[in-house]
């Protein structure tokens, strides 16, 4: 991709508010529906457990398709930007590692992760030198170790690393 | 004077080596957290709140824990200040205002000044705000002791309509973020009956959603993505703040003195009422620029245009404490998480707590003093070493604030999900965020969600589905009909322009 790209819009606001309008319409419509098995309705002991929870998700409805109604009629006049391709690419940049970080904490242990993590960043955004990626993303996650494991007494997820090292 | 009396007991209680430690720990955290992207008083404090799960247990350790997180919280809103002045980013969203006039301050060179008479105005807000509570938080305790469920239904009821109300966002926008909150609520076990609701057979989602898990990430995650738009690098000014700037911008101060009590009654007020701090901080500047007989030079670097907005975010944010701890209805979204630490060390917020705990209340009350005095000092001293944090470049600070988050999301309840939601209220803080959907309403939704139901059935159950118990009586009507008022105010002003317009 060229430069000149860059502030091209990936998204508009109207594409968005409509995409989000809908989200919050399907949340409603699931609301509903679980209100609905459950009972909305009255018993002889009061109010089923689906009762609060319907009107609940008939608001949520209803405010999308205003909410909807409000983007489409906006978006004749004027359409705004809402997030432009080098910006989208910054923030894919930072939260698909995060993503990925915190799949794999799972794994092996959210220190080690931690210091991969912080290490790709410092290395591919802020090309810095080795010895200072190694340093930061070391020094960062032996500072939680302590605080966490040895000061706080809470136990943070670990791999096979701090397994080797016996640090279980 | 049954106040006073029981605030010198407060001191007592507060004023040991152990707290008073914890007061400085507090507000050292709280201004760091304040100046850090990303991290801000609700999230900071709700990453916080599992380190004090341990010392809760203690005898009076619940005090200790309180302490030391309204302590987060004040420091928090202090540095708010330093990274609108000197970087012209607002590190809180209560901040936005102070950068209209504390920005081209620093650009002239008066920084110290600027800051100075930030932190002043900031600690003078506070102090209103804390007498107010001292004197009318028993007060108001006493009255809802009276209260039955559809007072309190009228209490949650008020709260949230407030907010559509109140909100600079799209009326719709604040229901529908809302109505979210109560939906993310209801998952997990009805209080009532002890039905599974909304689970659709996921194990994971049998406790519900916790919200100190989307306040991490709509508060975290997301401000970070947002700022990640603005590019990598923080542009500021030099922070110098010596004794005799500090001493030349206290005497300047007293002129303005209605200012101070304008703004601080404005944020008194906005607190109380759930409008919170932001509203709070814009109407001030907004009240300040039209009676000051400068108002024309406001956005060009005045002193009263930091005073102003400065004094109300401090007033509002202290305040947000007294319906907090009277009624158990927060008023903004950290005194949210203060309340659901309450919960979770088994202290049951709202007028009892005034009954049954008196060191407790007392003790924080008399903390918020004691803090406010603690904050006002490392600020003034500190304040290049806390600039300096954020000169640390985004790619080393962005990657270890969000190992924070999901360390945070994780030690609430020891659960990798939790991590994983916490990245998905991220994405959705985001794009909420530039959408203009609020999100202070989600959080209280999901706070109040489960209470504010059970209050409104435990009505229903006594009326027997009468909705006409909500005006049964003089105060829970005028309480509904407020709150209804409220409600339709957005409706109301668009009538009034359209028969105006004519």
């Amino acid at each position: 991709m060229s430069e000149g790209n860059e502030e091209k819009p990936a998204f508009y606001v109207r594409t968005a508010e409509i995409v989000t309008a809908g989200g919050f319409f399907a949340i409603g419509a699931i609301v509903i529906f679980d209100s609905v098995r459950l009972g909305m309705g009255w018993k002889e002991d009061g109010p089923q457990a689906g009762y609060f929870p319907f009107y609940i998700g008939a608001i949520i409805c209803i405010s999308s398709l205003v909410n909807l109604a409000a983007a489409l009629i906006a978006a004749v006049k004027r359409n705004a930007v809402f997030v432009e391709v080098g910006q989208l690419k910054l923030v894919l940049s930072v939260l698909l590692p995060t993503a990925l970080y915190a799949g794999v904490i799972g794994w092996i242990g959210i220190y080690l992760a931690s210091a991969l993590f912080v290490a790709l960043f410092m290395r591919w955004l802020g090309k810095y030198p080795w010895w200072k990626v190694a340093a930061v993303s070391v020094g960062n996650s032996v500072v939680f170790f302590l605080v966490f494991e040895v000061w706080f007494k809470i136990p943070l997820p670990k791999g096979p690393l701090e397994a080797w090292l016996g640090l279980n | 004077m049954d106040e006073i009396q029981s605030l010198m007991h407060g001191f007592a209680v507060a004023l040991t080596l152990k707290n008073v430690a914890l007061m400085f720990t507090g507000i050292i955290l709280g201004v760091i957290i304040g100046v850090l992207p990303g991290l801000g008083g609700a999230n900071g404090v709700a990453i916080l709140l599992p380190l004090t799960f341990s010392m809760a247990q203690a005898p009076g350790g619940t005090t200790s824990a309180i302490i030391l997180l309204s302590c987060i919280y004040w420091g928090a809103l202090f540095g708010g200040a330093i990274t609108s002045i000197l970087f012209n980013i607002p590190g809180e969203p209560w901040s936005v205002a102070t950068t209209f006039d504390g920005y081209p301050l620093a650009q002239k060179g008066r920084a110290g000044a600027a800051l100075t008479a930030a932190f002043t105005s900031s600690f003078v807000g506070a102090l209103v705000a804390v007498i107010v509570i001292t004197f009318l938080s028993p007060l108001v305790a006493k009255f809802a002791l009276e209260f039955g469920p559809p007072e309190f239904f009228a209490v949650y009821l008020l709260t949230f309509c407030a907010f559509v109300g109140m909100s600079k966002e799209p009326p719709f926008k604040t229901l529908a973020t809302m109505m979210l909150g109560f939906a993310l609520a209801a998952v997990g076990t009805d209080p009532v009956t002890g039905t599974l609701r909304l689970t659709f057979g996921s194990t994971h989602l049998l406790t519900g959603f916790d919200f100190l898990i989307a306040v991490i990430g709509l508060f975290g995650i997301g401000e970070i993505l947002l700022t990640l738009e603005e590019g990598l690098a923080f542009k500021g000014a030099r922070a110098k703040l010596n004794l005799k700037v500090v001493l030349e911008t206290w005497k300047e101060l007293p002129r303005y003195w209605l200012t101070s009590i304008r703004s601080s009654v404005v944020g008194c007020f906005m607190g109380i009422v759930p409008g919170g701090a932001t509203p709070a901080s814009f109407m001030s500047y907004g009240v300040a620029r039209r009676f000051s007989k400068d108002g024309s030079k406001f956005g060009t670097g005045m002193v009263e245009g930091v005073v102003a907005p400065e004094t109300a975010a401090h007033a509002a944010g202290t305040a947000a404490l007294l319906p907090m701890l009277t009624l158990g209805v927060p008023g903004s979204p950290t005194a949210a998480v203060l309340l659901g630490g309450l919960l979770i060390w088994g202290l049951q917020p709202g007028p009892l707590l005034f009954v049954e705990q008196k060191d407790f209340v007392w003790g924080l009350i008399a903390s918020m003093y004691l803090g406010n005095i603690v904050g006002l000092i490392v600020v003034l001293t500190c304040v290049p070493l806390f600039a300096a944090i954020l000169r640390v470049p985004f790619s080393v600070i962005a990657p270890i604030i969000m190992v924070i988050c999901a360390i945070g999301a994780y030690t609430v309840h020891n659960s990798m999900f939790d991590v994983w939601m916490m990245m998905l209220f991220g994405v959705l803080g985001y794009v909420f965020k530039k959408l203009q959907y609020p999100l202070a309403p989600l959080v209280l939704a999901i706070v109040l969600g489960d209470r504010a139901e059970a209050s409104f059935r435990q009505a229903m159950l006594v009326s027997q589905g009468d909705m006409t118990v909500f005006f049964s009586n003089a105060l829970v009507g005028s309480m509904t009909g407020l709150a209804l008022f409220l409600l339709f105010w957005p409706l109301l002003t668009l009538l009034l322009a359209r028969l105006r317009g004519r």
